[in-house]
């Protein structure tokens, strides 16, 4: 089973050369951390910047200089700023390669939510929409199961959803799985966690084809 | 040696043909100076109070920044001295409790809100579940893009972004490239508060890093649009090369002061 970081880990496996990727707030923002140094990435805060780097050092702080999560950040050489109808251009127009996000529902035909739990305070929607409306290529990075154990992959979102059949990929502490033919295929199992074990954390219809290799981290 | 040389090519450019030349030219600036050059248009006013004449209750407002990057923090300030109430304000965000916005809320001056996150403001939740604080929540890029139509006099586009979700009810819906988009409409509004880095007294405006943001697109989105700069700058000061916004979207300018332009997440690197 994996961690946050592990997960991270293994999304950046997806991260490829020429790359740009927007990284959503939460697991998704660990990607970075483990993105291979030897290939040319830049990643979007659709706040307004291209090339955004690590967070600055100690008394570096720029308040003009944020991401999206409105946490401090850095820019890379190569880095661009510019406003925000242009940043979800660039989402809209499918400039972005990669959108990694979280989710709390993911359903076998793609459609994803993350944004409103109803009867709780709804903080709202912010870029999300845009993103999952548009990007041809989202990797949701979530845990398999919520607090309560109950699965995150279901047959249908039981919260108001974010976006329609948009989903492309899923990477959990159990598995990396595929939105193929409204269903879920396993592609990958998390180090030490067996078929079963997917299975029983997975609400929604499951393709399971041949040998499901463990994941190489 | 040097110096007979330098005397030789004196003497050389002094011919009735180069001094015509020097004349005509020296003519020439002055007759633009005085006659064809045309005066810039000064948009310059003294302080937040004389930008913001005009403003009153129920009016719809433009406010640019995310989180608290960005924000017209002076304009803000006026707003709450002016005290005025009943606002509709379109803004990404709601400020924090005792910043921004915030303040707006603390002196319930708004009476509706339109963005795509706010959720980092208490007084805000406390207004939202009490009823009195009405909220329409949007997609971000569809709230950049109907500022955007609004400055482009474009009144209405299709965006994917919020099809089958509850974004959409009530909407028009229509298919391009095989694909559903709902209709989103510009906005109307009254006044625009952005905030700039530099501004030139004609209005031209420079944004500095992810301050820039909103503010933009809400320049000329509205009938009057208010800019506070960090620095307000002679003509002539920036190049017009490196212009964001150009002064035609903009109604006022003045020179703000005090910014406090606080962090809301500080974080920094672990080493």
């Amino acid at each position: 089973m994996l961690d946050k970081n592990g997960i991270a880990k293994r999304i950046a496996q997806e991260v490829k050369d020429k790359y740009y990727v927007n990284l959503g707030i939460g697991i998704p923002t660990l990607v970075a951390n483990f993105v291979r140094n030897d290939i040319e990435v830049e990643f979007q805060s659709e706040n307004g910047i291209l090339g955004m780097g690590p967070f600055p050092f100690e008394g570096e702080e720029d308040p003009d200089l944020i991401n999206a999560g409105k946490q401090t950040i850095t820019a890379l050489p190569g880095a661009s700023f510019f406003d925000s109808a242009m940043s979800f251009g660039m989402i809209r127009g499918k400039h972005i390669h990669l959108t990694i996000l979280g989710a709390m529902e993911v359903a076998q035909n793609g459609d994803i939510a993350n944004w409103k739990i109803p009867g709780k305070m709804v903080k709202g929607m912010g870029g999300a929409m845009d993103l999952v409306g548009s990007a041809e290529n989202i990797i949701v990075a979530m845990m398999h199961t919520n607090r309560a154990g109950q699965s995150k992959l279901l047959k249908e979102c039981t919260l108001p959803i974010t976006g329609v059949k948009c989903v492309t990929k899923i990477v959990t502490n159990l598995a990396v799985l595929e939105i193929v033919d409204d269903k879920f295929k396993l592609l990958e199992r998390a180090p030490g966690v067996s078929i079963e074990d997917i299975q029983n954390a997975t609400e929604g219809d499951l393709i399971i084809e041949g040998e499901i290799p463990e994941m190489k981290l | 040696m040097a110096k007979k040389k330098l005397f030789k090519l004196l003497l050389f450019k002094v011919t009735p043909y180069n001094l015509n030349k020097l004349i005509f030219s020296i003519l020439k600036i002055r007759i633009l100076d005085d006659k064809l050059k045309t005066k810039m248009i000064n948009k310059v006013v003294k302080d937040a109070a004389e930008a913001l004449q005009g403003v009153s209750s129920g009016m719809t407002l433009m406010v640019g920044g995310f989180g608290l990057s960005g924000i017209p923090e002076n304009s803000i300030t006026e707003l709450v001295n002016l005290g005025v109430k009943d606002l509709t304000c379109i803004s990404n965000n709601a400020g924090v409790d005792d910043f921004g916005l915030g303040f707006l809320l603390q002196n319930k001056q708004i009476k509706k809100m339109i963005s795509s996150y706010v959720g980092e403001n208490a007084e805000f939740e406390r207004q939202m579940l009490s009823g009195s604080l009405e909220v329409d929540l949007i997609p971000q890029g569809t709230l950049a893009e109907r500022c955007r139509a609004a400055q482009h006099g474009i009144p209405a586009f299709y965006t994917p972004a919020g099809y089958g979700t509850e974004v959409a009810e009530g909407k028009e819906v229509r298919e391009f490239h095989g694909k559903p988009h709902i209709m989103e409409k510009a906005f109307e509004a009254d006044f625009a508060f952005v905030k700039a880095w530099k501004g030139d007294h004609a209005g031209n405006l420079i944004f500095k890093g992810t301050a820039r943001n909103f503010n933009p697109n809400m320049c000329g989105a509205a009938k009057i649009t208010v800019v506070e700069v960090e620095e307000l700058v002679e003509p002539r000061a920036l190049d017009p090369n490196f212009i964001h916004i150009p002064g035609v979207f903009v109604q006022r300018i003045y020179q703000g002061k005090n910014y406090e332009k606080r962090i809301e997440q500080r974080t920094v690197r672990q080493i």
